[in-house]
């Protein structure tokens, strides 16, 4: 069988894996890491979103191979070592922007792809166009919009922490 | 999926090898339309070849007054690239809404343009710039390049190199996007360039068209108003739940006005 070798957050692994193998079944069921969630299956709804240098994609519509020598980031990853949530995680939990979860690791994957793509900041509407590969079916995205405005300005140096979500 | 081979050659001409050697291999550019067909069933190739460590099928350049993209360039580096925002802006635009942000990060202009989904924005936009298709071992315009649904005139071990875009003096696009998949209903790209002045159609029909009309009426003046009276005829247009070929030939000449406004 073929080998795939990739580094995932920060951890270089080899495994054998058919040409079928999808990254997401990679991830979920050799790497038991199973943050990384299979909505819809076909390329549509996003609960599978995970970085491959640095850029968002759908890990249900990406062959393991394809990923070889490649780095992937998965929700697992984005946290520091001491616990400490990365910025977009923090304004997750700070403005309740989820409600099952389910599409949460996606959201957050895509939002911080979005948030470094656009250094110049991002309006309410950019926000809800930029999250077009995600479907949240609980929440109505309002919080989940916030949320990553919020993140924005941490990731982009404008505030030290993430703003209350009540004032 | 079933599965298969995968090979993952580094240059053109081990690319084209392993496919002449194998007529069930198919090349794989960003996959994003190839894999969902594979996990339906809807086809079984031996091998997956796949083009992403073939690095000069890669990249965008300005060549006297053409554009050059390569087939592998992924649409989110269309849709950036600062060299097609100032030669050919509405080309940049179209790309920027093509799928969602993690298509446009693996899809490819040469995977979706080989491809030829009647739905597909590129072929319209080739179409009416008069875009070259520069393959592994001919050059083709694009009125002989797209043969109709799914269908090109690219061998089945031929290889799309690069895209080849003449910079118009003014060029434009406008699509009605189906609500619920965003797929084109009807888009329309116009541009007045180097094959003069260009109306092609997308989504509408079985492939990407020319309309002949809309052009004439643009040659004499260039405005919306001028293609306002221009009448699609729907024969052999797509009818499906999504709407009829009377709706579809009616978008053509509302989404040729808009194309007329975005080129300004």
């Amino acid at each position: 069988m073929p080998q795939v070798t990739l580094t995932v957050n920060g951890t270089t692994h080899t495994a054998e894996v058919e040409g079928r193998t999808l990254l997401v079944e990679l991830l979920r069921e050799t790497l038991r890491l199973t943050g990384t969630h299979v909505g819809c299956d076909t390329s549509q709804c996003g609960a599978c979103v995970v970085h491959i240098d640095g850029e968002s994609v759908k890990s249900c519509t990406t062959l393991a191979l394809q990923a070889n020598g490649a780095s992937v980031t998965t929700i697992e990853g984005l946290a520091s070592a001491d616990g400490k949530l990365h910025p977009m995680q923090e304004a997750f939990r700070e403005y309740h922007a989820l409600q099952c979860g389910f599409c949460t690791p996606g959201m957050v994957m895509s939002a911080i792809d979005l948030v470094q793509k656009n250094p110049q900041g991002l309006s309410e509407h950019e926000i809800r166009e930029g999250l077009e590969g995600n479907i949240c079916r609980c929440t109505g995205y309002h919080n989940i919009v916030k949320a990553i405005a919020a993140a924005a300005d941490v990731m982009h140096g404008k505030r030290a922490e993430i703003a209350p979500a009540m004032a | 999926m079933y599965d298969f081979a995968y090979h993952k050659p580094t240059s053109i001409a081990d690319a084209v090898k392993i496919l002449a050697a194998d007529p069930d291999a198919k090349p794989v550019s960003g996959g994003h339309t190839l894999l969902p067909a594979l996990k339906h069933r809807l086809n079984q190739p031996s091998a997956l070849v796949d083009l992403s460590g073939i690095a000069e099928l890669r990249g965008i350049k300005r060549e006297g007054d053409t554009i050059i993209i390569g087939a592998m360039t992924r649409h989110g580096e269309v849709a950036t690239s600062d060299i097609i925002k100032s030669a050919i802006p509405a080309l940049a635009h179209m790309a920027s809404t093509i799928g969602d942000t993690q298509v446009r990060n693996r899809g490819t202009m040469g995977g979706s343009l080989a491809n030829n989904d009647p739905a597909a924005d590129y072929p319209a936009a080739a179409m009416a710039l008069g875009a070259k298709f520069q393959t592994d071992r001919r050059t083709l315009a694009a009125e002989d390049f797209f043969q109709g649904m799914f269908t090109t005139a690219l061998e089945p071990d031929e290889l799309l190199i690069a895209i080849h875009f003449p910079v118009p003096k003014k060029a434009g696009y406008a699509k009605l996007k189906n609500p619920a998949s965003r797929y084109s209903m009807c888009g329309v790209f116009v541009a007045d360039g180097a094959a003069g002045i260009r109306v092609a159609v997308n989504g509408a029909g079985p492939g990407v068209f020319r309309q002949e009309a809309a052009e004439a009426a643009l040659s004499a003046n260039w405005s919306p108003e001028a293609v306002a009276g221009v009448k699609q005829d729907p024969d052999g247009l797509n009818s499906d739940i999504h709407g009829s070929a009377e709706y579809r030939a009616h978008l053509v000449t509302v989404m040729t006005k808009r194309a007329v406004l975005d080129a300004g």
